[in-house]
């Protein structure tokens, strides 16, 4: 079987690709990447399908024989990948042999790694994605991380790649002192006080150690409510900022439940979930208000670029 | 309809809210509505949330813009025609409501003032209406549970909950159909597997169904467990 055969399974390193969508009506939550932005790339680069699924790597990455030839690309976190012993940058295509091994490290520099494989890799589709739902054990393989002895076969693996010195773009640079994410306020904002809203937008907050891939749970001031945050269950939006009653923020991240019930102060904005997904515990976030506007503006810019990428390599292949 | 409006959630996302309150009048606007929604089939739309009172419509800011959408959402409600009920199905759940499957019995009987067993006869008392399901694949939020059961949330909310563990939030009760984080006050659990993905169908019931819990012992609590282990329980349905 030519794929990949896991050695080391890394912290937490799942199969994902953009989610599952359609059945959130009956409780099914997305899931898919949490950093979208690094997803979409490391497919342009390697020139595979806009949705090919791929692996995600949390903090500490994973360990991995090739037991057949392809290409592959690491995007996203820097975790100080190493083929056979030799380390080798990010955002490039590379090589690798039968029997090579490619080990990636704790991560410095971000804390998600994306490492694709030209063809995209073969695990069956669970109502209509690839994504792995933790919570619930479905998707990807069995529907958990990946661990030691895991193999997964590759769909097909493309050996020549042409043009491999433009499939490259400069790595993202995540080492920030504070993070400034964008939010939109919702329309429960009136749930919380004046002096609350502008303790968010004004103070930093930071990511604590236990955020995952369903929220990150914030530390800083609290934001005070009028009289109670508790509302009538209903939907969730990704990003959704939802505060319960001590204050806290949690921010609702890939696998977040489709329906909560506190109330929401807003949402951070689809562009900023990418860069979003690259921080991690101990970080600090600024939150900034925009308008739905600029946000959907944003979100066409992040869109125009991505395209430019792909563009750029195709029009010489 | 002057009372519903159309509510901006997030970059991607509409909220149109029918009313701030659970009844089965509101709920069958929902309905009503997210019927319409699927027929219209608006460019753009990519899925949608309905809710006790409110229905989330997901869509691509860049496919179809946020006032195009407000104006073919709008011409839904102003067309929107709302069915009585139909014949009702009741899935009768086991429940124990003994320690240790019921840590938060004490604060729910703290904050009621009702004793263990009145709490017990008047959360089991009914049949509840799924007024959607939502927070986790299965999750049944009901509605008619008795006022004088309301608590709220935990401050904090606990980072495991089992699955199987029923509880109440604020004026709602439900059952938690997988270990997941939460908020609610726990004070029972069934044996019955809400979500088995050995089922052909992983979730048994559906938003308009009923369900009525039954109060058990810990012992007939390991005889069904048992029986859902081996995939031989079945839930007894009644219909009306």
């Amino acid at each position: 079987m030519d794929g990949i055969k896991i050695k080391n399974g890394g912290a937490l390193t799942t199969i994902q690709d953009k989610g599952r969508y359609g059945a959130q009506q009956t409780g099914f939550g997305p899931c898919g990447v949490m950093d979208e932005k690094s997803f979409h790339i490391a497919n342009a680069l390697l020139g595979n399908k806009e949705n090919e699924a791929m692996l995600e790597a949390t903090l500490l990455g994973p360990e991995v024989e090739f037991t057949g030839e392809n290409n592959f690309v690491i995007t996203g976190a820097d975790m100080g990948a190493m083929l056979d012993g030799v380390p080798i940058e990010g955002y490039r295509v590379w090589k690798a042999e039968k029997g090579s091994v490619l080990k990636l490290r704790f991560a410095k520099n971000g804390v998600r790694a994306y490492l694709a494989f030209a063809g995209g890799l073969d695990v069956p589709e669970v109502m209509g994605s690839k994504s792995t739902g933790l919570k619930i054990k479905m998707g990807g393989l069995n529907g958990r991380k990946l661990e030691a002895g895991d193999e997964i076969a590759f769909v097909r693996p493309a050996l020549k790649l042409s043009h491999l010195e433009r499939r490259r773009m400069t790595p993202f640079d995540y080492q920030k002192k504070e993070w400034n994410i964008r939010v939109v306020l919702g329309f429960q904002k009136d749930y919380f006080t004046g002096e609350g809203i502008n303790a968010f937008f004004t103070t930093p907050y930071t990511i604590l150690q236990d955020s995952d891939r369903m929220g990150y749970r914030l530390e800083g001031e609290p934001v005070t409510c009028r009289k109670t945050v508790d509302i009538i269950s209903d939907a969730t939006v990704p990003g959704a900022i939802q505060i319960p009653a001590n204050g806290k923020p949690i921010i609702l991240m890939a696998d977040r439940q489709t329906t909560g019930g506190y109330a929401k102060l807003g949402a951070v904005i689809s562009a900023d979930l990418p860069l979003l997904a690259q921080a991690g515990p101990g970080n600090k976030i600024r939150f900034e208000q925009v308008s739905v506007e600029e946000a959907q503006s944003a979100l066409r810019i992040e869109r125009k670029e991505l395209k430019k990428l792909e563009r750029r390599i195709n029009r010489w292949l | 309809m002057e009372e519903i409006s159309i509510l901006t959630a997030g970059d991607s996302a509409v909220t149109i809210e029918f009313a701030d309150k659970i009844s089965p009048d509101i709920n069958r606007k929902v309905a009503a509505f997210a019927k319409a929604l699927v027929r219209e089939n608006i460019r753009g739309v990519l899925e949608y949330v309905p809710t006790f009172r409110s229905v989330t419509v997901f869509y691509d800011p860049l496919i179809v813009s946020y006032g195009k959408l407000c104006r073919s959402l709008q011409r839904i409600m102003e067309n929107l025609e709302v069915t009585s009920a139909e014949k009702k199905r009741i899935y009768t759940i086991p429940v124990c409501y003994e320690e240790p499957f019921a840590p938060d019995m004490h604060t729910v009987m703290a904050h009621t003032g009702l004793d263990r067993e009145s709490i017990i006869k008047l959360h089991s008392g009914r049949d509840y209406l799924i007024y959607m399901l939502g927070f986790l694949p299965g999750f049944p939020y009901l509605g008619g549970m008795d006022e004088r059961l309301e608590t709220p949330r935990l401050a904090s909310p606990r980072t495991k909950i089992e699955a199987g563990s029923v509880g109440i939030g604020g004026s709602q009760t439900g059952i938690y159909p997988l270990d997941s984080p939460g908020g609610w006050q726990l004070i029972g659990k069934t044996p019955v597997r809400i979500y088995d993905e050995r089922r052909k169908d992983p979730i048994f019931y559906r938003a308009g169904d009923y369900i009525r819990f039954v109060p058990i012992g810990e012992e007939k609590y390991r005889e069904i467990r048992k029986q859902c282990d081996t995939g031989t329980y079945r839930c007894e349905v009644t219909e009306s």
